[in-house]
């Protein structure tokens, strides 16, 4: 680690780690739930559990990417963050928000809108918040003479995603055109500029760890980024079928969002190699396996999945059953979730000096995981389509296809099980690192720290 | 092999252009809602169930549009399917109306609340949605057509009501609800006499019953005994149709 102000990211990662052991829990109750012991029906019903557990995942997902923000600005364009004072107030705001929203959510104080429940005094606050992380990374960019490709393509793609915040807060009465507007936030996001995000930490990610010249790593990157947009745009249309737009959405979001997996394709493709390509064996082998882990899960989960019921035809049946839960868990895994675990393997040994990489719990905690995410998922798939068969193709009634499924939901909360010991292996890792204490060291070459 | 300048390019250009299609796409998108969606007929009283809709979080279990949650039933077409006075039972006691079974939080809406979430809910079933739901096209393969009619001849037809809100929990012909038990052979079991009552008001006949008092007028009542008390199963084939 080569400078003081990198050391921010680390607290930044260790509220992604807390809130993501939260999002578990409220995963459990709606399992739980699902087969029948809504037990905390009277404190935490059904739709309070739901919007906890989607917005903590927004919420630490964010951090981690701020977190991965603050670790790689400066040590890719050599200098020292513009100002480590306000990146703390950032993190206490951002802290303080989340937790009166979570709060919030249990006493109905919400909005009610997937994804996007945050009450508007807070979206402001969130703005604010946000303004501020954009401001502190901006500045830190426009004084460096050394911008690099990595560094300005994950700028623009938090920059992007602060925008894209916006569009959620437009005022309508239509139930429509609110989920038209919705889907701007949460679509674009995902499907669209924080692929950009995730492309640029990956890209640096690669660097680090393959030794792979950036020249190579960082056309790649462009590639890719085009390829995602190229299709990520105009795939917004697959959220447009059915929800009372224009009919020619069900061709233009059906061709283009067939092309979004040809991006986490290209992806996966890529990181695999260049590992191949790579001469250097950098001794955090864990790091390397989330980082290639993450291309191709979110080309499974992403991708592959979310093709899966992507084309009109299929997503006519498909819309709104559990078969969006089983492609949405392993697109966020993949994509994001492992994105952040990543990062924070490879960051963890730099900013706390322990270098536990290569522990028994660290693999651990990585196959374990992902064994469980994609049992958890399989689970879905199962419950899904028999959902789809049974209450859209025969036409039963909700109730009596939900006891059908009951069993498949024991199969998911065992699957989850199994990932929550996965992501206790990994805390325990976090925590047993200790404080970010690391040497600091400026002569290391960049491409070695 | 191609340059990074020339991939830079590709991203840049592919980007702002399916951004500019997309802004426009969008434009025209605004122009054609309010036609498709009916807006005319949006009154300040759906507006209001649409206030209310999110307030509660009622995407939280089900969905709507195919959008919100898996835990509880799809809404878009519930005015069509189940009628205005089983929507404000249903909000009135979410428990009474299925008992024992999944719960839905129960909200104490005023009737003022109620009436505006069933304009918010009516609004919604109109809209053009292109094809959404889909009718289950394999229902006449799986599900032969309800016995009804097999042993007897019906005199009286289905009630509306009986399709409102009885399905919801009773299944005639294996189809409908299994909170209740199926009502293939009800006839056998309860004379005209026996149901005016008991549609009345279940409690008072066998206190306890899960059965709830729905929200029947007089005339109702008498439509649903005539229709239910026809429905008569010969024992040879008794069990056929009701699962």
């Amino acid at each position: 680690m080569k400078y003081q102000s990198q050391k921010i990211a680390y607290y930044f990662f260790a509220v992604s780690m807390l809130l993501l052991c939260l999002q578990i829990l409220y995963g459990f109750i709606m399992a739980f739930a699902h087969v029948g012991y809504d037990v905390l029906h009277a404190v935490i019903p059904f739709n309070v559990a739901r919007a906890t557990h989607l917005n903590l995942l927004v919420v630490w997902l964010l951090s981690g990417f701020m977190g991965a923000a603050h670790f790689i600005i400066p040590d890719e364009i050599g200098q020292e963050l513009y100002s480590p004072r306000l990146a703390v107030v950032q993190l206490v705001s951002l802290v303080l928000v989340g937790v009166i929203a979570i709060i919030g959510f249990h006493f109905q104080w919400w909005e009610g809108r997937k994804f996007l429940e945050i009450p508007r005094p807070l979206d402001y606050l969130v703005v604010v918040n946000v303004l501020m992380f954009i401001a502190n990374i901006g500045m830190t960019l426009w004084r460096s003479t050394r911008r690099t490709t990595t560094s300005i393509v994950l700028f623009m793609g938090l920059l992007s995603a602060a925008l894209l915040y916006l569009p959620g807060m437009i005022d309508t009465t239509n139930q429509t055109m609110d989920s038209y507007w919705r889907w701007w936030v949460v679509h674009l996001w995902v499907e669209g500029v924080w692929e950009l995000i995730m492309g640029a930490i990956l890209a640096y990610l690669l660097i680090k760890l393959t030794g792979v010249d950036r020249e190579m790593i960082e056309k790649w990157l462009y590639l890719i980024v085009g390829l995602t947009f190229l299709s990520g745009i105009l795939g917004t249309g697959h959220h447009y079928y059915y929800i009372g737009t224009p009919s020619y959405w069900l061709w233009i979001g059906g061709i283009f969002s067939a092309l979004e997996p040809l991006a986490f394709f290209g992806m996966a493709v890529y990181a695999v190699a260049m590992v191949r390509r790579g001469g250097r064996r950098h001794p955090n082998s864990l790091a390397l396996s989330w980082t290639v882990g993450c291309a191709i899960m979110s080309f499974v989960g992403a991708g592959v999945l979310g093709f899966a019921h992507t084309l009109p035809q299929v997503n006519l049946y498909t819309h709104g059953t559990l078969v969006t839960a089983m492609h949405g868990h392993l697109a966020f895994w993949g994509a994001y979730a492992m994105l952040v675990l990543g990062m924070i393997s490879y960051a963890l040994p730099l900013l706390t000096g322990r270098k536990l990489y290569n522990t028994g719990a660290a693999a651990f905690a990585f196959w374990t995981s992902n064994i469980g995410m994609v049992s958890m998922t399989a689970a879905f798939a199962v419950a899904g389509v028999t959902q789809v068969y049974l209450e859209r193709r025969v036409g039963m009634d909700f109730l009596a296809v939900q006891e059908e499924l009951a069993v498949h939901f024991w199969g998911v909360v065992l699957a989850a099980a199994l990932f929550t010991v996965g992501i206790l292996a990994f805390v325990y890792t976090f925590v047993k690192s200790g404080w970010p204490v690391g040497e600091v060291n400026a002569s290391v070459p960049p491409e070695y720290a | 092999m191609l340059s990074k300048s020339a991939a830079r390019a590709f991203f840049l250009i592919g980007t702002i252009g399916f951004s500019v299609i997309f802004l426009l796409l969008t434009l025209d998108t605004i122009r054609r809602v309010p036609e498709q969606t009916n807006a005319a007929n949006l009154t300040p009283q759906a507006i209001a169930g649409k206030h209310l809709w999110d307030k509660s979080n009622c995407m939280g279990c089900h969905t709507i549009l195919g959008e919100g949650a898996y835990y509880a039933p799809e809404l878009t077409k519930v005015y069509e399917r189940r009628g205005p006075a089983f929507i404000k039972a249903m909000l009135r006691d979410p428990e009474a109306m299925y008992p024992g079974q999944r719960r839905m939080v129960k909200y104490d809406f005023t009737d003022e609340e109620m009436e505006a979430m069933v304009a918010f809910l009516k609004w919604i079933g109109e809209m053009d949605l292109n094809g959404f739901p889909p009718e289950p096209t394999l229902l006449p393969v799986a599900v032969p057509t309800p016995a009804v009619g097999a042993d007897v001849v019906a005199a009286v037809e289905r009630p509306k009501v009986f399709n409102q809100l009885c399905i919801a929990c009773h299944s005639l012909g294996g189809q409908g609800g299994i909170v209740g038990p199926a009502l293939d052979d009800v006839g056998n079991r309860l004379s005209y006499d026996d149901l005016v009552p008991w549609l009345t008001d279940p409690q008072q006949i066998k206190p306890g019953t899960a059965m709830p008092k729905l929200p029947l007028s007089s005339a109702d009542v008498v439509e649903l005994a005539s229709f239910l008390s026809q429905m008569k199963q010969q024992p040879s084939s008794t069990g056929e149709g009701s699962n």
